[in-house]
């Protein structure tokens, strides 16, 4: 098998509060072939926009990555590169869409201007070349008209329009990797569809790897091939995306799969997962998600369940898979409806 | 537009399609700057006569308005509209290259002082703060009393070096929030150096308050220059300038009105001009305060 583009090997990034440490990302491993989409998905606090500015080193103090984390890329362990290394990786090899295409954008420059500033950044060609680059990656982003909106503000276009901006930005240098936090999720639903279908579109023909960092299955479903379910700053579980729907192990996967609302069902309320995130300040000892498992028993608090190979590329961090019989007995409902117990 | 695009023009080409669907104001603070400045630039051909000629000290002392002199004459039979134009031209000149100087130094230390984080930004801060406690006027009666004969140059220097406070701490401000803004995380995933991201993505946003705050800045250093020329500390006789124009005819502003009112109206006009315009800027830059958006 060739070397992956990108392996995450033990990442912990952790971040120093006055009174404690947030331990937002402990222990991640995982890798990203070439060419291929790979999805981070789990509900807000469990570590995943941190993981993904950690590939980037663009974590700020007090948060570090700790001692032992390796971000192997293209050969080099962006953990130990140097500062110039780094931006030359940025933007050039790797490069990140944001979530919020409003304010990432800069409101006193033409969005031509600053499609073009990602070459005048990494020093290829002259101001015009940039210019001229810069309108091909708008026209490729499905944008009409890319001439005249390359000359126009961002808050003279709409919110999918500037997605599209950020998009071009994104792929202006044709990196190896595109990090993608939350792209769609400021973008109203007819929109999302486009902007997936775009980026879904684009990868084919420029053979751009992908991590999709999202909360909405319903993305991942659409655009990636392999998913990983983080929970408590540590992978839970990870599988092939057909795999993961069909066959989902982890408690909390299988809670994720019945929350989202069904078309073909008609229903009140939506179902959620009881309970809530515990704070990156105090993991619970053993299973991080024990406290909202209805399946959980006295070993789930003894013993950090390790990552158990369910099958042919399918792990997951939960004892259901060395003591599958207690699957029948849950002591609580996997989901409740929103409101219920109110 | 491009990026490498000075600062400056990076707002005012923005502005451009604005300025076109007229804002009164600004038409007006223009004309109003224009009739005042235009004059006192071309002084040398404007000026009816020598602006410190004393024809006939005895015949020609403090000579109401007529037609021979327009705005009369001062009582060393110099004429006021010539010295009024020197003076100006003066006076604008000193304005203009003071606010120059203290706009680029508040600009890069409010700048410096916003981007840096930690002990060293914190020291910077209060560096500021404590510059801020020095009462300026007395200040620079204290300097110019001491160094009686400062050349043009020095008095400029001072009074720039001793304006740039207030707009560091606006351009700290306005950085301190900036850079905490997604596009300047965008800008540094995409590569850019601390450097370029400070001089490129970030102070293009403060050009806006730093414009208003110029306006604003010349209109104050206008009364603070005739303040000082008043009590005899800045621009000395026989040059003339609008401050001690004004101190010429104060012992006799009763019967001889003329001598101090025609400076003291030209100081008037200038700044009401200035702050009108440093108001009309404001609206016209702000990207959000347009009418339709």
């Amino acid at each position: 098998m060739t070397e992956p583009l990108l392996s995450v090997e033990n990442l912990r990034t952790y971040f120093y509060g006055a009174q404690a440490v947030a331990k937002s990302v402990d222990g991640v491993s995982f890798v990203v072939n070439a060419g291929e989409t790979v999805g981070i998905v789990g509900e807000s606090g469990c570590g995943k926009s941190v993981t993904a500015l950690s590939i980037l080193r663009l974590i700020q103090p007090p948060g570090r990555i700790e001692k032992g984390s390796r971000i192997m890329f293209e050969g080099k362990d962006l953990v130990s590169l140097d500062d110039a290394g780094m931006r030359d990786v940025r933007g050039n090899r790797i490069s990140m869409i944001f979530q919020e295409p409003m304010s990432a954008l800069n409101p006193v420059f033409t969005v031509g201007d600053q499609v073009a500033e990602v070459a005048r950044v990494h020093g290829s060609g002259s101001r015009k070349d940039a210019w001229n680059r810069a309108v091909e990656m708008l026209t490729l982003t499905g944008i009409p008209s890319p001439e005249e909106r390359a000359k126009q503000y961002p808050h003279q276009l709409s919110g999918g329009m500037r997605q599209r901006v950020l998009i071009a930005m994104a792929l202006m240098m044709n990196p190896a990797l595109v990090i993608a936090d939350e792209p769609t999720t400021a973008l109203d639903v007819t929109i999302q569809a486009q902007i997936l279908e775009l980026l879904v579109d684009l990868q084919k023909r420029l053979g751009t790897s992908i991590l999709m960092i999202t909360h909405d299955l319903g993305v991942i479903a659409e655009t990636a091939t392999r998913v990983l379910v983080m929970y408590g700053g540590e992978v839970v579980e990870e599988a092939a995306v057909t795999t993961l729907f069909e066959t989902a192990h982890h408690p909390y996967t299988e809670g994720l799969m019945n929350a989202m609302p069904q078309i073909t069902e008609s229903r009140e309320r939506l179902n959620v997962i009881p309970g809530t995130v515990p704070p990156p300040t105090a993991w619970p000892s053993g299973c991080r998600f024990r406290d909202r498992c209805p399946y959980s028993w006295e070993r789930c608090e003894r013993e950090h369940p390790p990552l158990y190979q369910i099958g042919e590329g399918h792990t997951s961090r939960c004892h259901l898979a060395e003591e599958p019989e207690r699957r029948a007995h849950p002591h609580l409902p996997l989901v409740e409806q929103a409101g219920a117990t109110l | 537009m491009n990026a490498d695009t000075p600062i400056l023009s990076l707002s005012f080409a923005r502005a451009r399609s604005r300025i076109r669907d007229t804002d009164r104001s600004l038409v007006f603070a223009l004309i109003l700057l224009a009739a005042i400045a235009i004059p006192c630039l071309l002084a040398p051909v404007a000026a009816p006569y020598d602006p410190n000629a004393q024809p006939d000290i005895v015949g020609l002392r403090s000579v109401p308005p007529s037609l021979a002199h327009p705005m009369g004459t001062d009582p060393v039979s110099r004429d006021v509209l010539s010295r009024l134009l020197y003076g100006g031209r003066l006076s604008l000149s000193v304005a203009l290259f003071a606010t120059l100087v203290s706009v680029t130094l508040g600009t890069a230390y409010g700048a410096i002082a916003g981007y840096t984080d930690g002990i060293a930004g914190t020291i910077l801060e209060r560096l500021l703060d404590a510059l801020l406690a020095i009462p300026r006027l007395l200040l620079l009666i204290a300097i110019f009393a001491l160094w009686r004969d400062i050349p043009i140059t020095g008095f400029i220097v001072i009074l720039g070096a001793t304006g740039w406070y207030g707009l560091a701490r606006l351009v700290r401000g306005q950085v301190l929030a900036l850079k905490r803004q997604d596009f300047v995380a965008s800008a540094a995933a995409l590569g850019a150096g601390r450097m370029r991201i400070l001089t490129r993505h970030i102070l293009p946003n403060v050009t806006t308050p730093v414009i208003v705050a110029a306006m604003l800045g010349i209109g104050h250093i206008i009364v603070l220059e005739a303040g000082l020329s008043f009590l005899g500390l800045g621009v000395h006789q026989p040059t003339a300038s609008w401050g001690n124009m004004i101190q010429d005819g104060s012992d006799q502003i009763a019967n001889h009105w003329w001598i101090s009112l025609f400076p003291g109206l030209a100081i008037i006009l200038t700044v009401i001009a200035f702050n009108i315009l440093g108001d009309a800027l404001l609206r016209v830059l702000s990207p959000r305060q347009s009418r339709f958006e």
